[in-house]
Parts: structure tokens; C-alpha cells; sequence
């Protein structure tokens, strides 16, 4: 016996809607088997890690801090894996989006006026995409790989940021701390509403998302996205640059990832320090695929991937296991959902034969 | 190996009602078919009649859903192409499956099985295509050797197998005539010694020539069997059409307007190590004209494309002048903007997004040109999506373009339903100067007369046409003027009355630099 994949004739409509959530189930049932074999109830664990954290206010809010820069990125992701660029390193311009927004709150921390939040988003979003402009000027003028490149500056960022603060911008009354003086509170992100911690990121993360849907659903520019992703060829009979492209997905992805990244640290943790974010910049990535590569999509996926941080720190606490248990769901979801994206574009057939053993492939 | 009269006696392969479904849609429905020993059968058909799917099932690739193979009167289930080949079948495919950084030798010791060296392979092959007139040097790169060249290791690769029967995949479509006469003769060779061919192809003239039998295809049913030599090539094609296939009127009696399209000593290096050179072309199309460009594949057809539609355009300005202005420098955009129209010779992925419907496959092509009718919103440039299908629906109707469904998706579309669309996007504008690469590559006989009447239609209204083609039909159906390609280099254009098929196919095989004089003087 073997199994083949045999390629549809159109992708399947039913499966494209189905693979998140076929994905999903085969996560949470991976998942109960984890459990399993670390000696813990499946069901109170998955209960506690997937149904709790949704019965409280406090964890509401939780969630959709940790979904803003999920949604913020992904969305920008979703706009540079559509058009064929493949930036991996949205975690290095979240990491120098947060340090450029950070310049005014830490540098200039005896200025006071309403201008100095709008200056940090404005710096921060500069910052990203500046930061996205290596790998997109290395694409585009020397062909190099932008998946190396854009995730080897994740590791230069991330230096970058823990020399600065045990460096130049040590808070001078954090008793040799590695952290910036607290921002000043003209420098903090509003919070949303009255009933907890969530702030405006999550709001920008949603107006951002909705823009570009609208971008990719409604215009010509959305139409070369599309068009150059999946056939740069077919892009240039358009009349439209692939380098151009490279320019444009990848600074607006940066941009977006920098926003996020000084919305994190005004808005939740009020200063810099080494370590500014779990792991989002590459979260995200499992976002956008999650999502679709659709921004609207990406909103849901975002606050889904929101539940697994919310949820594991729970299990971590209730159940004492390893935080890794986060990594370990998101890992089995992007694996899940990749996998089962294939059957939007083939069939899974079982054949029997008896002669089938046969190993040649065959020249053709 | 023992030679059997052509007909009568017990059939080498027998096809009784072989039956492949996907879906619902019968591919080949019921098929009956007989290769008697040491014959050449072709099978003939329309794109899309079935006649692929009907070698894939006999070569392995493909599993039948119903009926039955006899090989040698022996019921057999063929499961993988490595079970044909063990049977004594090999193929021909009509995309070559050749590594270009590899040698001959190296390419065919990739098809056997490991553990043979190299230099026996070489020596066996050399000895194999002398023995076949199909000369090969086996230490040579593929990168380096003509399509006929390329198709020869593919023959030879074929022939190591010691097979009884070969199926070629319309082997003479991408070689000149005298590469083709070559072909022909190691056919004859297979024959004599009682190999059996079966041969597929839509040209009609060369099944004549070489066939002893003929069974014709359409819709996935047998609709003929016939001896090709009592046939002529109309009641063929009746045969494969189901209704005769209007013949294009010529656009012979136009009359001359203005050079509406020029190339003046365009040169252009070699983008990739791969692609041609273009040396020094210089071309005139006037309005009313239809420029036919013949050539064999990979001369040169394609950066010559490119450089005159402007997708990658050249440093020299006054290299490409459209309707008169220095445009060589300027992209496509700009180009279509002066009144030019381009089609590609790759339908998926260049001309059309296979994924998109065909609105947006509109879309591609005039974005700029039609920016006023399809955008609304200024520099927001939201796509008016109704007006677009309005506008798709127009051309679809036009052109007669057979699809499922209002906007379906280009890639779903047949060949040449697709290709008249794409053309049909491009007259839709009625552009001053079209240029059109391969117009009807792979594109049924239907399809191609009504393509082809088309552009026909565009020069006699006045606009210029350039024509860029290997099928040399279809040149002399179209063209007022004809010039050959080769290696980079265009010959000075002859007016198509004049020329005849043993001129172009003297120049077509690179003798353009030798005898150039000759043959001006030859007019």
C-alpha cells in the first residue's frame, strides 16, 4: 500500500476554510497526548490551557495585549509572504522599532509634551522599517536570500538592545540594573478601556489589519501584491517591479513590526530591558499562516496564538510544567496547519496494488 | 525481435475500451486501438482530445479506470513507467526531461539503473545513435546542443531500453524541416526492423507522410481509424475538428501605411548563460502589415520579446521606436501607452496568473492603459471589479472563449479557449502595433484558425502586426512579409509570396551568416 497525492483540478474552497480548523483539532489532540506522557490529566490540562483563561476579565485583557504586536506583525507578514518576499526577521525590527521609539522617552527624558507618544510611534515605525531595509536592499541589489539575512539581524538586534541597556542607557537610579530610566507618563499608551491593562496597540493592531485588507481586497496595489507573488513573470508583463516590491513589502512589514515593538514597551512594560518580547516577531509568522495570509484572518489567529502564551502560563502555574509547553502548541499548530494546507491543493488517495511496490520513477 | 507484416497477424499492444475518469469527466472514454508490429500508428487529435491521457495510461504514468492492455495478446496492468520499459515500451516525452549543466552521457546514465559506468554508457550511446543516423557527442554539455540535439538523447535514451514499441509526443513541433527529414528517417529505420511507432501529432501533412495507420481522437473517443495516404489533410481534420476548420483569409491586398514599429540595430547580451544574444536586428512593420518572424526554438524568439515589448528594456532609446518615437528605453507600461499591445508565448504565468480569474487576468494586461474605465479612486487605485467583468465578458464573447462558469479562473481554462482570451484582451484595445509571440503554441486547430484570422483582421485595419512563430503554417497563412531568426540574428525580411518553405528552412539553420548573399541574390 501506498499514498499519493494527487493534485486537484481547482484548490478546494471547502478545505480552505477547513485547514485552520482542522489544524486546530489535530493540535489540541496532539496536545491531550502530551500531556498524557508528562503524568497530567489531558482533559484538566487542556481545560486550564485552552477554556480558562477565557472565563476571566484579567486574562481577557491579557490576551489581547499579547495579540496587538501578534496581530500588528502578522498582518504585515501576511502583505510580504503574499508578494513572495520572506522576511523572518520581524523580531529584529519589533527589537529596533522599540529602541528608535524609545530614543525620545529615554535621551530627551526632560521633555515634556503631548507630541512625544505620536514622535515614539512615528520613531518606532521608522526604526523597523529601517531596520527591514537591510535585508530588502541586500534582496534587491544583491540577491541575497532574505530569509538568511532578515533572520540573522533578529540575533544583531537582540545584542544590540542588551548592550544598550547594561551600556549607555542604564537608568542611573535602577541600582545597576540592566533597564532604562521608566518612561515618563506622557510617554505611556493609553489604556483602551477602564477595566484593565489592554491599551490603543491592540486598536492599531485592529485599524492595520482591516486597512490592509481592504489594500489587498480592493485596490491595484493589493492586485500586484498578488500578482507578483505568484508570478513575478506575469508581474512584469503587468508592468509592475519585483524590486520595487521587495522595497515596499519589506519596509511596511518593518514599519508594522516596529509599531508593535514601541507599543509593547510604552504601553506594557513602561521601559527597555534586555528581553522586551516572548518570542513575537516569529510567532507571528505562525499568525499570518494561520490566518490565511489574510489580514482579517490574522486578527482571529492572532488572538488564538494570544491564548496559547495566556493559556501556558496558566498550566505553568495550576499544573507546574514547563512554560516550553507554549512553544510546544505553537510549533505542533504552524505544523499542523502547513500540513494541512496540502489538502487544498491535492487529494489523498490510498492505493492498493499489488505490483504497485514498484520503486522507478520513471524519466519524465 | 521478428517483423510481422503491417497488418493482419496478432497486434504488438492492444487497447480494448480503455477508460480513464476524473470525476466525472471521461479523459478517454471506451478506447479501442491496435499497434501491429513493426508499423508507425499515429494518433491524432485536437488539444484536449485525449490523446495524452490515452499514453500515460499506456506508458504507466497514469492508472486506466476501466478496460483492458494486451501486450502480445497478453492482458497486462502497466503500473509505473518502469513497468512499460520492462515491457519493451519507451517514450519520447515533448518536454524534455535533460539536466543542462550535464553531459549527454551523464543525462542518459540517469534514466538507467545505477551501478553501470559512465563510459559504457557513452560508448553504447554513440554506438546507438550512429547506428540510428541521431549524431550525438556524449561528452557534450545539454546546455550547448539545439532542441533537435536535445531530443535525440531523449530518442537514444529510449532506444538503450531495446524497446519493441516507442510513443513519440509530437517530436517534429520544435524542429526545423531538414531536423525533421532526419527524424524521419531513423523512423523508417525503428520500422524496418520491426519496431513499432506510435506517433502523435496534429501535423497533418507529416502523418501522411510517415504513417501506415492513423486513429483519430476527439472528446476521448475513437471517431477514425484510417490509412492516412487515402485520406487528404481536410477530411483529417474533419475528422479531428467534427467540422471543417475555416481557412484563414490572407491579408495579402493591404495596403502599405506608415512604420508603425521599428527596430534599428538593436543589440541585446545575454541575460543568463542560458538565453541568446541578440545581434544587431533591425526590423520595419508598416500598418497593414503582418511581420511573420520563423525560426526554430531558443534562437533568440524570446529576448527578442522581451526586448520590444519593454519588459526588459534597452539602454539605446532609438533601438525600439513605436509609431515613430524613440521607445527603447521605456517599459512596457509605457509602450502600451503609445499604442502597443504584447502576448506572450507562455500562457501560464507570464500572458495570465493561472490562479486568478480572468477579469483579473484583465486586469493584468491594461491596469495602465485603461486606467480611467478600471480604476476609480485616484492614486488609491481601488479596481472598479464590475466594470472589469463587463469588459472580460465582452472579450469572451468576441473571441469565443468556451469556459465553466461566468469568471473562472484562467488556469482552468483549456490552452486555447485561454490563449483566445489573451489575445482578445490585447485586440479589444484595437492597438496601433501588436507583437505576438507564438500565437497558437499548443492551441487546437479550432482556436488557432480563429486566433490567427484575428490578427489577420488587426493588420487590414490598419495596425501593424508582428508575428513571432515556429510553425511555418502559419506564417505563410499570415504573413505579408516573413523573416527568419537564428542564433540572435534576423535575416532581412522577404515578402512571404516569394519565399518558400526549403528557403526559410535554409536560413532557419543558422546558414544565415554564410549564405546571406546567396540567398538575397537568389530574389
Amino acid at each position: 500500500m501506498r499514498i499519493e497525492l494527487e493534485k486537484r483540478a481547482n484548490p478546494s474552497t471547502l478545505y480552505s476554510i477547513l485547514s485552520p480548523f482542522l489544524a486546530l483539532g489535530l493540535t489540541v489532540i496532539a496536545g491531550g497526548i502530551m500531556f498524557a506522557l508528562i503524568g497530567k490529566d489531558p482533559v484538566s490540562a487542556l481545560y486550564s490551557f485552552f477554556i480558562e483563561p477565557l472565563l476571566d476579565i484579567w486574562s481577557l485583557h491579557e490576551i489581547a495585549i499579547k495579540a496587538a504586536p501578534l496581530i500588528l506583525i502578522g498582518a504585515g507578514l501576511s502583505i510580504c509572504y503574499r508578494s513572495n518576499n520572506w522576511n523572518i526577521g520581524a523580531e529584529g525590527q519589533f527589537i529596533m522599532g522599540a529602541i528608535a521609539g524609545a530614543i525620545v522617552p529615554v535621551v530627551f527624558h526632560d521633555w515634556h509634551s503631548p507630541l512625544v507618544l505620536p514622535l515614539m510611534l512615528v520613531f518606532g515605525m521608522i526604526g523597523g522599517a529601517l531596520y527591514a531595509a537591510i535585508p530588502a536592499f541586500l534582496k534587491a541589489h544583491m540577491n541575497t536570500n532574505e530569509i538568511l539575512t532578515s533572520l540573522m539581524l533578529v540575533y544583531i538586534a537582540q545584542l544590540f538592545l542588551d548592550w544598550l541597556v547594561r551600556g549607555p542607557w542604564r537608568s542611573p537610579d535602577a541600582y545597576n540594573f540592566p533597564v532604562t530610566r521608566d518612561f515618563a507618563p506622557e510617554a505611556i499608551l493609553p489604556e483602551l478601556i477602564a477595566s484593565g491593562r489592554a491599551n490603543l496597540g491592540f486598536a492599531f493592531a485592529v485599524l492595520a489589519a482591516v486597512g490592509l485588507w481592504l489594500m489587498m481586497r480592493y485596490t491595484l496595489k493589493g492586485f500586484e501584491i498578488t500578482v507578483l507573488g505568484q508570478s513575478e513573470r506575469a508581474g512584469r508583463f503587468a508592468g509592475f517591479s519585483s524590486k520595487r516590491m521587495i522595497w515596499f513589502s519589506m519596509l511596511l512589514s518593518g514599519a508594522l513590526a516596529g509599531l508593535a515593538g514601541i507599543s509593547e514597551v510604552s504601553g506594557t512594560i513602561g521601559k527597555l530591558q534586555p528581553i522586551i518580547s516572548p518570542g513575537y516577531g516569529f510567532t507571528a509568522i505562525i499568525v499570518a499562516f494561520l490566518g490565511r495570509l489574510n489580514p482579517l484572518g490574522i486578527i482571529a489567529a492572532g488572538l488564538f496564538l494570544a491564548l496559547t502564551y495566556v493559556g501556558g502560563e496558566a498550566v505553568q502555574l495550576t499544573l507546574s510544567v514547563s512554560d516550553k509547553v507554549t512553544r510546544v502548541f505553537q510549533g505542533l499548530l504552524l505544523f499542523f496547519v502547513l500540513s494541512c494546507d496540502t489538502l487544498i491543493q491535492y487529494k489523498i488517495r490510498l492505493v492498493f496494488s499489488r505490483i504497485g511496490q514498484s520503486s522507478e520513477g520513471g524519466a519524465h | 525481435m521478428s517483423a510481422v507484416g503491417a497488418s493482419g497477424g496478432s497486434p504488438l499492444l492492444a487497447v480494448r475500451s480503455l477508460t480513464k475518469l476524473f470525476g466525472s469527466f471521461a479523459a478517454c472514454n471506451a478506447i479501442d486501438l491496435d499497434i501491429q508490429p513493426g508499423e508507425i500508428h499515429a494518433l491524432l487529435g485536437e488539444n484536449g482530445a485525449g490523446k495524452s491521457t490515452l499514453v500515460k495510461m499506456l506508458f504507466g504514468v497514469l492508472a486506466p479506470t476501466s478496460g483492458q492492455i494486451l501486450w502480445k495478446g497478453e492482458p497486462v496492468r502497466i503500473p509505473s513507467p518502469g513497468a512499460a520499459r520492462r515491457l519493451g515500451i519507451g517514450m519520447v516525452f515533448q518536454h524534455f526531461s535533460l539536466f543542462e549543466a550535464l553531459t549527454v552521457a551523464e543525462n542518459i546514465a540517469l534514466s538507467l539503473s545505477p551501478g553501470i559506468s559512465l563510459s559504457k554508457v557513452a560508448e553504447e550511446a554513440s554506438r546507438l545513435s550512429h547506428l540510428y543516423g541521431l549524431p550525438l557527442d556524449p561528452k557534450a554539455h545539454v546546455a550547448d546542443l539545439s532542441v533537435g540535439e536535445r531530443q535525440r538523447i531523449e530518442i537514444v535514451r529510449a532506444l538503450l531500453q531495446n524497446p519493441e514499441l516507442i510513443i513519440l509526443d509530437e517530436p517534429t513541433s520544435v524542429l526545423t524541416p531538414q531536423e525533421a527529414d532526419r527524424l524521419f528517417e531513423t523512423l523508417a529505420k525503428l520500422k524496418a526492423e520491426g519496431r513499432s511507432v506510435l506517433y502523435i501529432s496534429h501535423r497533418l501533412e507529416e502523418v501522411q507522410r510517415i504513417c501506415d495507420r492513423a486513429t483519430v481522437l476527439r472528446h476521448g473517443k475513437v471517431t477514425g481509424a484510417c490509412d492516412p495516404r487515402q485520406e487528404t489533410p481536410a477530411s483529417l481534420a474533419r475528422m479531428m475538428v467534427g467540422s471543417d476548420v475555416a481557412s484563414v483569409s490572407a491579408a495579402g491586398t493591404n495596403t502599405k501605411g506608415d512604420v508603425l514599429l521599428e527596430a534599428r540595430h538593436l543589440s541585446v547580451p545575454a541575460r543568463t548563460p542560458f538565453a541568446v544574444a541578440l545581434k544587431n536586428v533591425c526590423l520595419k512593420v508598416r500598418g497593414g502589415e503582418v511581420l511573420a518572424i520563423a525560426g526554430v526554438a531558443g534562437n533568440g524568439q524570446g529576448e527578442l520579446f522581451d526586448a520590444l515589448s519593454g519588459e526588459y528594456p534597452v539602454p539605446d532609446a532609438g533601438a525600439v521606436s513605436i509609431r515613430g518615437k524613440a521607445a527603447g528605453n521605456l517599459g512596457i507600461t509605457a509602450r502600451r501607452l503609445m499604442g502597443a499591445g504584447f502576448v506572450p508565448e507562455e500562457r501560464h504565468g507570464h500572458a495570465a496568473v493561472p490562479a486568478l480569474p480572468l477579469s483579473d487576468n484583465l486586469v493584468l494586461a491594461r491596469n495602465q492603459s485603461d486606467r480611467k474605465t478600471f480604476l476609480a479612486g485616484g492614486v488609491l487605485g481601488v479596481i472598479r471589479h464590475a466594470v472589469v467583468r463587463i469588459a472580460s465578458k465582452r472579450i469572451s464573447e468576441t473571441m469565443d472563449v468556451r469556459k465553466s462558469g461566468e469568471n473562472p479562473a484562467a488556469g482552468s481554462l483549456s490552452g486555447g479557449n485561454l490563449q483566445k482570451y489573451i489575445v482578445g484582451r490585447e485586440l479589444d484595445r484595437q492597438p496601433a502595433v501588436l507583437i505576438v509571440n507564438q500565437p497558437t503554441w499548443g492551441v487546437d486547430a479550432g482556436a488557432a484558425s480563429r486566433i490567427r484570422q484575428a490578427l489577420v483582421d488587426l493588420a487590414k485595419a490598419g495596425s501593424a502586426v508582428l508575428v513571432i512563430s515556429q510553425d511555418l503554417d502559419e506564417i505563410f497563412e499570415v504573413a505579408t512579409e516573413i523573416a527568419v531568426i537564428s542564433e540572435g540574428r534576423l535575416s532581412d525580411a522577404y515578402p512571404a509570396h516569394e519565399l518558400t518553405r526549403e528557403k526559410i528552412g535554409l536560413l532557419m539553420g543558422g546558414m544565415y551568416g554564410k549564405t546571406e548573399g546567396e540567398v538575397a541574390h537568389a530574389h
